[in-house]
């Protein structure tokens, strides 16, 4: 086809792939891809920000649970008091145990996830 | 014999075939077989993963634990639920966007080593074998237990289905099988517990720990099971042999039995009792907790999700399914300990799930048709635990020692899957008298001490070396090889070496992590130059799509 042709033929745009979408100049993506100090340190922010929290949340699982045994060894009158009919320690191993487990995770997805929008943000915001 | 228990089993083997026939229609390439083409849905992929992980241990073992120990032993299921939680604070999304396939997979993405490589390989397969084993003969226990048959045809026969499913369908039919799985599981135990409370609540609930001890609720006969020596609430003893036949009728107290290990009393009621020490209860806990992230066939399922923030979102659900189901085997351990006090006697505490509602409930259909649904529910809890680990252990022996790269075909798999079961089968075969509780909770033991540092150090510490993390496994994850091998194998402990052996995980998993890291620090040149790419290939969220 040349260009004598224009009338005849409509132009059809070709889209090759998905990458050519994005566009040419990111600085923040190329800090991130190319290890640029600033990318570095994004990335380090991120990983700092997700460990404090997981180190967090496992101290709250280490306190509420973890010294649970200690705490029937040191006072031993703990086990024999009674929640609803049932030994405390019963009441807690067996049953309120699994609701707190499954709360910290609910708390740390919920986080995490805020983390990653955050990290996200910045690097949106430096396009 | 209950004659509803062979109906349904049946159901249950040919429900598990015909899923995976199913199932086999999708599975085309290699990849397939694997992962699953990673396009399982969260929900669909927890319920597998839980269906996976409740395993003749969850299911039939910890009821019997409670009924025989009492309080101290609830750390089992809590700390079975928990290792969910830390596989979720420190693995979950990063291990999924690492991209990797396998554990030894994991250690080539992140130290470029192929030495690591192997050395996980040797460890995927021990953990794998030794979780194996237990749930074959778990499986030929209960055959005996229930239908009276041989133990080694139980065995064989959960080996041969698991073997053919997993060879013919691969993880795709088995996301599906495990899903059912979980459900089958939860309905078994779920349903009889409201008539067994219900009929407890009937019979004027009578006590658990009655101020006298624990006594016959209905006239039972009792077959001695070895030589041993019978004290009665009052003091007095009696010396019985083998095969003995005694009787007693309702009401009567229950003799404590000089060769059966078990708690009376406030021993049971209140924590710190029988030989629960402090230090084996904080290693319990360290092992289960720490452990969970280190199982080959639970791991290798976070790489069917299709991105991080999903298999984050795939282990919360995964959490709450094993935390809900993990309510139930309490109750039959202590109902057990008011209708079977008979097995405290016997010693088989382990069948108290398969045995509890004929007992409460009387031999009529009621009790019948519940025995035969729990029933149902133990051969799902072999069937979709050796499953996944044979998927895995077979992923691995497939990747690895066959070594057949990303286009191996389809029969060199199932070559490794033939392989890798036949292993286990043997085992289950000839070592019929392995405790199945202890070996379980040992496996946890090796990989919190082995694949637990490797983890979390990789993902989140830049400075660790191929070197620092081979010493780390070499040493934590040896020696907790060697206390697996010198409790079962070797003579019986005492005092101090015993707890340190039987319950290694207090002192292995600290000894990995620190061997890793300083380790790590002394050879600082090796590590990885893209290090800093790798790191944002694990945190960054998929959405930035770098």
């Amino acid at each position: 086809m040349n260009s004598g042709d224009e009338g005849a033929g409509r132009r059809v745009r070709v889209v090759l792939s998905e990458v050519t979408r994005r566009p040419p100049r990111d600085p923040a993506r190329a800090d991130l891809a190319e290890q640029t100090p600033v990318g570095e340190a994004l990335v380090k922010g991120l990983v700092r920000a997700q460990l404090a929290l997981a180190l967090r949340l496992s101290l709250v699982v280490l306190t509420g649970l973890g010294a649970l045994p200690l705490l029937f060894a040191v006072a031993p009158e703990v086990g024999g008091a009674k929640l609803l009919g049932v030994n405390l320690p019963w009441m807690l191993l067996g049953v309120l145990s699994f609701p707190f487990l499954f709360g910290v995770g609910w708390a740390y997805v919920r986080w995490a996830e805020r983390n990653e929008q955050d990290f996200t943000a910045v690097i949106r915001r430096r396009e | 014999m209950n004659p509803y228990v062979v109906p349904g089993l049946v159901v249950v083997v040919l429900v598990t075939v015909g899923i995976g026939a199913y199932g086999l229609r999708f599975a085309r390439t290699t990849s397939d077989f694997l992962v699953a083409s990673r396009s399982v849905s969260p929900s669909w992929n927890a319920a597998a993963i839980s269906g996976e992980y409740l395993s003749a241990a969850s299911f039939l073992g910890v009821a019997g634990l409670v009924l025989r120990y009492g309080v101290d032993v609830l750390w089992y299921p809590v700390g079975f639920a928990a290792g969910y939680l830390a596989l979720l604070l420190f693995v979950a999304a990063p291990l999924r966007r690492s991209g990797a396939f396998t554990l030894p997979d994991f250690c080539q993405v992140r130290l470029r080593s192929p030495f690591l490589r192997r050395l996980a390989t040797v460890f995927v397969i021990f953990i794998g074998c030794l979780y194996l084993v237990p749930q074959l003969q778990g499986a030929g226990l209960t055959f005996t237990t229930v239908t009276g048959g041989s133990y080694v045809w139980g065995a064989l026969l959960v080996g041969v289905v698991v073997t053919a499913n997993v060879a013919l369908g691969g993880m795709r039919a088995i996301t599906f099988v495990q899903a059912f799985q979980y459900w089958l599981k939860l309905t078994a135990l779920a349903v009889p517990v409201i008539f067994l409370v219900l009929q407890w609540q009937a019979d004027d609930r009578p006590e658990v720990t009655p101020p006298a001890g624990p006594a016959f609720s209905a006239s039972t006969t009792v077959v001695v099971q070895q030589d041993a020596t019978l004290t009665g609430p009052d003091g007095s003893t009696r010396q019985v042999s083998a095969g003995d036949e005694l009787s007693f009728a309702a009401g009567d107290p229950v003799p404590q039995v000089s060769t059966v290990d078990a708690t009376f009393g406030a021993e049971w009621l209140l924590p710190g009792g029988g030989d629960g020490s402090l230090f084996a209860t904080y290693s319990l806990i360290l092992a289960t907790f720490l452990g969970t992230m280190g199982l080959p066939h639970v791991l290798v399922r976070f790489y069917t999700n299709p991105d991080g923030a999903s298999a984050r979102r795939t282990t919360l659900v995964v959490l709450g399914l094993v935390g809900l189901f993990y309510l139930l085997p309490t109750l039959y351990g202590v109902l057990g300990r008011i209708y079977t006090p008979q097995l405290l006697m016997t010693g088989r505490t382990d069948a108290v799930v398969l045995l509890l509602p004929e007992a409460a409930l009387g031999g009529g259909h009621l009790g019948q048709l519940l025995g035969a649904l729990v029933t149902a529910g133990a051969l799902a809890a072999f069937l979709s635990t050796s499953s996944g680990l044979l998927t895995s252990v077979a992923g691995v022996v497939f990747t690895d020692i066959l070594h057949a790269d990303r286009g191996g075909s389809v029969r060199d798999f199932r070559l490794a899957t033939v392989l890798s079961a036949s292993v286990p089968m043997l085992l289950s075969v000839y070592v019929s008298n392995m405790d199945v509780s202890r070996v379980v909770g040992l496996a946890f033991a090796v990989a919190a001490s082995s694949f637990c540092p490797l983890l979390v150090l990789g993902i989140w510490w830049r400075r660790l070396t191929d070197w620092g993390a081979a010493a780390g496994i070499l040493a934590g994850g040896g020696a907790a090889m060697g206390a697996v091998l010198l409790t079962v194998l070797g003579p019986p402990l005492t005092g101090w070496p015993a707890q340190l052996v039987n319950q290694p995980a207090a002192w292995t998993v600290p000894l990995a992590f620190l061997v890793m890291v300083v380790g790590s620090l002394a050879t600082g040149r090796r590590v990885p130059p893209d290090i800093g790419a790798t790191m944002l290939r694990l945190h960054a969220p998929e959405s930035l799509r770098l």
